[in-house]
């Protein structure tokens, strides 16, 4: 028995201790691994524990500010006033949903949203109820918090327009960036971040968006936030300051009232724009609260382009306002004197084709100043066939034709001046005689844009500087173009008295009883202004319809009546502002764009008493008015 | 059937004279790991004894009172109470397993007023209750004959079969490897361990039909985690980014940002090992490996020393049980072995595994009260 136990308890020990040792073995693996994990990889794991746990949020930095020349705000951040809710802190949702709608509406597809956000989201995410609230309402809340759990007011910001249409083409507007868009800048990720869509937003987007900041927070595996561990608030982004004045623009936009039309005022020394209107127009502030699918439609499909800035987008043949170019051309090139005369007889001939002018009676013998003044195509057609048309489309580009200025909008056009050496590219074919006699007369092929007849007017009356257009005064600290150390504009090189003959001409057709725009014209002797009158054919007329007489514009259907156009300047003496008013399919430029033409520069003298100064003291007092 | 006929002359101790010959330093070194735990859930808790740590130290100082009260126990009522023990644990577990009689859905929980049974953690010790007294009876002679191992193998095959059908791969693999211990202490042949093995080796293609969808899934996470870092594998992976960010003196205890901020799951039961080691560092994480070490070797020692067969058997197959739980769950947390859901005894939080764990204890110290008591081998 003794002998049995003994041989038992033998093997048992052994046994026990084979047992033993393939424990020990067994932990020294895991010892051996925990070793590995804590020691040998620690780094690694370290890192990972950090990106686990720290979660970057981008802080979307205030959009800069836009002003007008006087520093009135013509784009802001409004406080926009969210209500939201955290449904893991709100107990019963319907009873707070029903106590909710006593102060702030909620249809029945709100609450289905919501309850449907609730039931998608972690309940520790808020939830939007509504937002844009009233003043009134953020008060009522926040009396009610206290029956109110889980509410509670944010504040984010949206883009808001004091002047809505009236600056809408000069502004744009802002609205989520598109997938084209999508750059390396982390904030254009962020859901809801605006960006510049059109005009200066557009423009200077990058200056106005600023520079995201950020925070860091911890967070746990469900993304709630633990405690917030770093902050950059990053850089807000820098105002823009315009050149426009908005009370002129506010009056322009008025004036142009319902008519498919644009103006452009420049001051004719610096290229400064102080207003630049396009009618019809829209309601950027519509843009940042959302249209419906209606109202887009309505807007996009109107006949008028609401959408378009047709001050720099829309190209017109500019009529008779081209004349000027054409006797600048010649005076310029040499063909003939202040002196030359032509005969108007109503019309010239040109082999079997006859070219009318719009007197059918004529006008009789014209000096080059009478000519412009009374805008005789006749007079024009001769100076044509003198200098050619090669001179006169040199002589545009001077003066700013057919180009783009530079201009800072987007979606300027750059128009077209027409030349033999074009015409055989465009639809290879020689140019013929006749295309100079269109061309002189602002018809045919050329086309400008409003803000180039402008610059046009400008050039011809401040002495041949070829100043360039530009909207923007200085952006965040920066002083920009309008300050006094831009550097000056280069001299386009054309003789004072070529200048002078057609300023003298330009005078006469506002203030002159023969003037085309003599009715017109500014009676106060200090304002007066000048300027050329313009009315432009959108079809030929045919010679069995001359003979039939030429339907009158008024029965004509909106979309062929001429185009009215007026370029002006004033004050005469010392010209400081130079204006373009186009009137689409509006009838003739001098009832229906010279007395706008009128109004606008007459306008814009009164806002600025000092105009008749010289101008670096003019902006430095300017520069005072807007501190 | 009368107590004297279980041993020649059994000794009649008084309630005194066991309460002498308890190992108190065992107690101290249960209560020791115990703290630990309590510590770790107040960790968990993010520094408050609510809802953790409080009940688990009420239940650990009602689970030291069962684990004196087993222990003053006579050792010959264990011997002959054993098979009906385990027949009892059987009889629950097929009812529970199979008939779903008392199961709550997946969970299969047994509701004792206020803390739960599961009976397949009480099958861990009937089991080894059960094969301790089968060998303490056949000559050792007999355990060499294939025969007289048929019944052993049943009593072992029975309960695992019931728990694989639940299944629980975690609880099967501690039943074989707890029964296999008594087999292999009992002195059985080695060559029968192979052919054992062999059959389970073949066994394994088949077993993998068996295995639910999430079962298969964690085995196959576990062999290549990082191929899906959000889905099934972020367990291991998060569980060994705390690990590894712990170093080697931890991030300080009650500083373990990445298991309070529950990148961690369960990190207040099965994964409580994981903040330990992200707090306290590779010293506490071996630390507390060397005091499990200590309390194996606590049991080794109480089995070597019993002077009765059946208190060795016992001994050994319990201690293994114990360290089957530590083993398990450390290498699971360390991404050594698949996730199989085994808590770490005295520490997680839970009430099930701590009375596995304390009835062990209780028993292992039953053995050594009745150390120097000679059991008759044919007690019945």
């Amino acid at each position: 028995m003794q002998q049995y136990e003994l041989a038992r308890f033998r093997i048992f020990t052994r046994r026990v201790a084979v047992l033993g040792a393939i424990k020990l073995a067994l932990l020294s693996v895991v010892g051996n691994q925990l070793y590995n994990l804590q020691i040998v990889n620690r780094q690694k794991y370290l890192t990972k524990a950090d990106e686990n746990r720290i979660n970057i949020r981008l802080l979307p930095p205030p959009r800069g500010r836009i002003f007008d020349r006087a520093g009135r705000l013509v784009a802001h951040n409004k406080q926009n006033y969210r209500l939201v809710l955290v449904p893991e802190q709100s107990g019963d949702i319907q009873l707070l949903l029903h106590t909710l709608a006593k102060t702030v509406p909620l249809g029945q597809s709100d609450r289905a949203r919501i309850l449907n956000e609730i039931g998608r989201r972690r309940s520790f995410i808020p939830i939007t109820v509504r937002e844009h609230l009233s003043w009134f309402q953020v008060a009522q809340i926040e009396i009610d918090a206290p029956d109110l759990p889980g509410v509670s007011i944010e504040v984010g910001q949206v883009r808001q327009y004091p002047f809505g249409a009236t600056f809408a083409h000069v502004i744009g507007y802002v609205g989520s960036a598109s997938t084209e868009e999508i750059t390396s800048d982390p904030l254009l990720q962020l859901p809801g971040f605006r960006i510049g869509k059109s005009g200066i937003e557009k423009m200077h987007d990058l200056e106005l968006r600023g520079r995201a900041g950020n925070v860091q927070v911890e967070v746990n595996a469900h993304g709630r936030v633990i405690r917030e561990l770093d902050r950059d608030e990053g850089k807000p982004g820098n105002d823009v300051t315009l050149t426009i004045d908005a009370d002129l623009q506010e009056y322009a936009a008025t004036r142009l009232g319902a008519e498919s039309a644009s103006a452009v005022v420049l001051d004719v020394t610096t290229g400064a724009c102080i207003a630049i209107v396009s009618t019809p127009s829209f309601d950027p502030n519509s843009f940042i609260q959302g249209l419906t699918q209606r109202q887009w439609g309505e807007l996009v499909n109107n006949r008028r382009a609401p959408l378009i800035n047709k001050a720099i987008s829309g190209k017109y043949p500019p009529g008779s306002v081209f004349k000027p170019v054409v006797a600048v051309a010649a005076l310029e090139a040499g063909v003939v004197d202040s002196g030359h005369r032509v005969r108007c007889l109503g019309h010239i001939q040109l082999g079997n084709r006859a070219f009318h002018c719009w007197r059918r009676g004529g006008h009789a013998s014209l000096s080059m100043i009478s000519a412009i003044a009374q805008s005789c195509d006749v007079y024009f057609y001769d100076l044509a066939l003198k200098v050619g048309v090669e001179r006169i489309a040199e002589m545009a580009h001077r003066l700013g034709l057919g180009q783009t200025s530079g201009f800072d909008l987007p979606g300027e056009k750059h128009g077209l001046v027409p030349t033999p050496d074009w015409k055989r590219a465009m639809y290879d074919d020689a140019w013929q005689k006749g295309d100079s006699l269109n061309t002189a007369v602002g018809q045919g092929y050329l086309l400008a844009t409003p803000l180039q007849l402008a610059v046009m007017t400008a050039r011809l009356v401040n002495g041949g500087w070829a100043v360039t257009p530009h909207l923007t005064r200085s952006v965040g600290d920066e002083k920009r173009k309008d300050s006094p150390t831009r550097a000056l504009p280069k001299n386009i090189g054309l003789s004072h008295e070529t200048l002078a003959i057609v300023t003298r001409g330009m005078g006469q057709v506002v203030n002159h009883v023969r003037g085309t725009a003599y009715s017109a014209r500014i009676e106060e002797a200090r304002f007066a202004m000048g300027g050329k009158t313009g009315t432009s054919q959108v079809r030929g007329i045919t010679d069995i319809e001359r003979r039939s007489g030429v339907v009158k514009n008024k029965d004509r259907p909106w979309g062929e009546r001429d185009h009215a156009l007026f370029v002006g300047y004033a004050p005469i003496s010392a010209p400081r502002y130079a204006v373009a008013v186009i009137v689409e399919h509006g009838g003739s430029g001098s009832t229906v764009a010279a007395p706008m033409a009128h109004d606008i520069l007459l306008e814009a003298q009164r806002l600025d008493p000092v105009s008749h100064l010289s101008s670096p003291l003019n902006i430095r007092l300017s520069e005072i008015s807007k501190v | 059937m009368a107590e004297a006929q279980l041993g020649p002359k059994p000794s009649q101790m008084s309630l005194v004279d066991k309460l002498g010959r308890i190992s108190w330093g065992l107690i101290f070194l249960t209560s020791v790991i115990a703290c630990i735990g309590f510590g770790m859930l107040y960790s968990a808790a993010d520094g408050n004894l609510d809802p953790w740590a409080s009940r688990q130290i009420l239940r650990f100082a009602v689970g030291l009172v069962v684990v004196l009260v087993i222990a003053v126990i006579d050792i010959r009522i264990w011997i002959r109470w054993a098979y009906v023990i385990y027949a009892v644990t059987l009889a629950i577990l097929l009812a529970v397993e199979s008939f779903g009689i008392i199961g709550m859905g997946a969970q299969r929980w047994l509701y004792f007023g206020w803390f739960q049974l599961q009976p397949s953690e009480l099958m861990k010790i009937a089991l080894v209750l059960a094969l301790a007294r089968y060998f303490h009876r056949i000559p050792l002679d007999d355990a060499k004959r294939p025969a007289l191992l048929v019944t052993p193998v049943l009593m072992l095959l029975a309960p695992v079969v019931l728990v694989l059908r639940q299944p629980d791969l975690g609880t099967a693999a501690m039943l074989l490897v707890g029964a296999g211990a008594v087999f292999f202490v009992s002195g059985v042949a080695l060559r029968y361990f192979l052919v054992g093995g062999a059959i389970a080796a073949a066994g394994v293609p088949i077993a993998w039909q068996f295995l639910r969808d999430y079962q298969r899934e964690r085995i196959l996470t576990f062999l290549n985690p990082e191929a899906d870092p959000l889905g099934a594998g972020y367990h291991i992976l998060q569980s060994k980014i705390a690990l590894g960010s712990g170093g080697l003196f931890g991030r300080c205890f009650m500083h373990g940002t990445h298991s309070h901020l529950s990148f961690l799951p369960e990190h207040q039961t099965d994964f409580i090992f994981t903040m330990l080691a992200e707090e306290l560092g590779l010293v506490g994480a071996a630390g507390l490996i060397g005091l499990y070490v200590l309390l194996f070797a606590y049991g080794f020692a109480i089995a070597l020393r019993a002077r009765n067969h059946f208190g060795r058997l016992l001994g050994i197959g319990l201690t293994t049980t114990l360290f089957l739980y530590v083993f398990i769950n450390i290498a699971m947390v360390v991404g050594l072995i698949p996730v199989v859901g085994v808590p770490l005894p005295l520490i997680s939080y839970g009430g099930t595994a701590m009375i596995t764990v304390l009835v062990s204890l209780g028993l292992l110290m039953c053995i050594f009260v009745h150390r120097d008591e000679q059991i008759n081998r044919r007690p019945g």
